[in-house]
């Protein structure tokens, strides 16, 4: 019965996804976030190809070594080349990124978002976990689990993944409330829609705004909180790299050899910078009362 | 006679308030007592009253957007009221509605296209892509707009060319009621009659009973079959559209059209200014509602609610002096009581 639900063949403009991408370009911020990112994303995805070195191979020959034709940004307390570890690290640091808090949008936003249409019990319940989770400021809360969890990949997706549910769930269940107050979702009503297909088309749609920009914010936290967290060695494990890690066995050999923090922090700002342009970018494009 | 099409029998809403931790709440605002009428096939009932008289809620219990507290509602001789939410939905293909605010009641986000068709695919009574925009088209041209703005979306439509988009939206499954709650009152009076000439051209060529909320006087006896006139969430006077213009019996329907701004050069009804505000809703004076800002109050309207009971044909008033009270008129207008010049002289 549904399946007619969205005309295919609109002659009309672009759809919103597409506007949204041209005005971004445009203005040249935008454009400069948007290459920053989507040039990181590639050598992540490029890494094997990119890195000139193993990043685990150690040379008990070359360590400590100053930048050279063949070791780019010279190598570690293990020899192991610098360069290539940035490049295999970024893989860790932005899968983390990105995932944990799309991750969380989408199960705080789901949570928010039953909270807020359905109301009563249902909403008292997830407030009251959402409240005590944001008790805890989020990198307390993700030490807390990391450390009962252990380190590792999946746990550090785990660990920020629960640090940033709340916080969508709390925005999208405000969202929600506000929303579901519109005539046209008692229109919906009157025209006689199920529930989940209200909120799926005419709820979410009007609330994805603030939970676009809230995860372009968190995607710069994310990459920063794993940072943090493998520097607490709590993070992703060695011999793996991630750029918090880097910084963090950097840190102990600082004397010998700064490249392997420069390098990393300069990689960890440069992208956290571009994520946090384009939310903000992103916050004035999803404005309706602008577009 | 066929079987009315809408029927509500001691309808009544009382919105609580919120109660304490333990206990519940007694007290709230009675939006809606006791609200009994009926509308036949292809009849226009307009409510009149006040802001706050109870009449959008009203309108809202008749679809079920608000759950009555007490009461039962008829449609097409089934009682909708206690139907399980599944039932009801399916219920909603013949009961339509359209709202006050033009601005809100679309989806922004969504396509003028994806807003008609929207009830269409609810009830399955269009296949495909291409029969669907076929629709689309019948009824934009039904609404007098251009079929190709299908694809647009409402920002950049006019109010009063939402409005239209709202009516092609309740007209679409040819619903044998409409519910229209203020649909003019949020457009510009320059606006406001081309739709409310669509709608009226639209209920006589489909015949739905329609149940029109309103406060223009002028409107509604434009429209209307049948006038009910509400005060504090009662109906105190119902009656076919002429008798209640030309007869009416409830000394505040009286008032209302005395008030109503008329283009007419010789007024021959003296204006009556009602003292007072409204009373709160939460506070309902006892007897007749009515009594403390009426002219006419007895000890008897203080004490006892006047029924709602026949005063002629096809005209009822609830008022114990409904009968005795005649109809105010002056051969000799004051041009001092006509409300322009009070106001002009008083400001």
């Amino acid at each position: 019965m549904m399946s007619i639900s969205e005309p295919a063949n609109l002659p009309d403009a672009p759809g919103t996804t597409a506007t949204v991408l041209r005005t971004i370009l445009w203005q040249p911020a935008g454009l400069i976030a948007v290459s920053v990112v989507v040039l990181f994303v590639l050598i992540a995805i490029l890494a094997p190809w990119l890195a000139p070195h193993d990043p685990l191979s150690q040379s008990f020959l070359s360590i400590n070594a100053q930048p050279t034709a063949d070791h780019l940004l010279g190598t570690d307390q293990f020899g192991r080349d610098v360069l290539s570890r940035l490049i295999y690290g970024s893989r860790n640091s932005l899968i983390i990124g990105f995932l944990s808090p799309t991750l969380a949008a989408l199960i705080g936003g789901t949570l928010g978002v039953i909270a807020g249409y359905f109301g009563g019990i249902t909403d008292r319940l997830v407030t009251r976990v959402i409240d005590m989770l944001m008790a805890f400021p989020e990198l307390l809360l993700a030490i807390l689990i990391a450390a009962a969890l252990g380190g590792g990949f999946w746990n550090v997706v785990a660990v920020l993944t629960v640090a940033f549910t709340p916080g969508f769930a709390r925005v999208a269940r405000a969202s929600t409330m506000s929303v579901k107050e519109e005539p046209y979702v008692e229109a919906a009503i009157a025209a006689g829609l199920r529930t989940p297909i209200i909120i799926v088309r005419h709820v979410v749609p009007n609330i994805a705004a603030p939970i676009v920009v809230l995860l372009t914010l968190w995607t710069a936290s994310a990459i920063r909180l794993e940072a943090t967290l493998s520097f607490l060695g709590i993070g992703t494990q060695p011999p793996a790299a991630s750029w918090g890690n880097i910084i963090r066995e950097g840190l102990s050999n600082i004397f010998a050899t700064s490249w392997p923090i420069l390098a990393a922090g300069l990689a960890i700002t440069v992208v956290v910078m571009a994520i946090s342009i384009l939310g903000d970018i992103m916050r004035d494009i999803l404005d309706p009362e602008i577009n | 006679m066929t079987a009315p099409v809408v029927r509500a029998e001691d309808l009544g809403k009382l919105f609580p308030d919120r109660g304490g931790l333990f206990s519940k709440a007694e007290t709230g605002v009675q939006a809606v007592d006791g609200v009994s009428f009926e509308i036949d096939r292809g009849e226009v009932l307009a409510v009149v009253g006040e802001s706050g008289c109870g009449k959008s809620t009203l309108g809202r219990l008749l679809l079920r957007l608000i759950e009555p507290s007490s009461g039962r509602v008829f449609l097409d001789g089934e009682e909708i009221t206690g139907l399980s939410a599944a039932r009801m939905r399916r219920y909603r293909q013949h009961a339509q509605m359209v709202f006050q605010d033009p601005y809100g009641s679309l989806s922004p986000r969504r396509t003028v296209a994806q807003i008609i068709a929207e009830p269409l695919e609810v009830f399955g009574l269009v296949k495909g892509q291409r029969e669907t925009r076929e629709k689309v088209a019948e009824l934009l041209t039904q609404v007098g707009l251009p079929t190709g703005v299908m694809d647009r979306k409402p920002r950049q439509f006019s109010g009063g060319q939402r409005q239209r988009i709202c009516i092609a939206r309740a007209i679409s499954v040819d619903p044998s009621f409409i519910v229209a709650d203020e649909p003019v009152s949020a457009l510009d009076v320059s606006i406001q009659a081309q739709v409310i000439n669509l709608m009226h051209d639209l209920q006589r060529k489909k015949r739905f009973s329609f149940l029109f909320i309103a406060h223009d006087l002028a409107v509604v006896r434009h429209m209307a079959d049948r006038v009910a006139v509400m005060y504090l969430g009662r109906i105190v006077e119902i009656g076919d559209k002429d008798r209640i213009y030309s007869a009416p019996h409830h000394p505040y329907t009286q008032a209302l059209l005395s008030a109503a701004p008329e283009a007419k050069l010789k007024r021959t009804n003296k204006r009556i200014v009602l003292q007072g505000d409204v009373p709160s809703p939460r506070k309902i004076p006892s007897g007749c509602s009515f009594h403390s800002r009426c002219p006419i109050a007895q000890d008897i309207c203080r004490v006892e609610r006047p029924p709602l009971a026949s005063v002629g044909p096809g005209q009822a008033a609830a008022c114990h002096f409904a009968e005795a009270f005649p109809i105010p008129r002056t051969d000799d207008p004051d041009p001092v009581e006509d409300a322009p010049h009070r106001r002009a002289v008083s400001s």
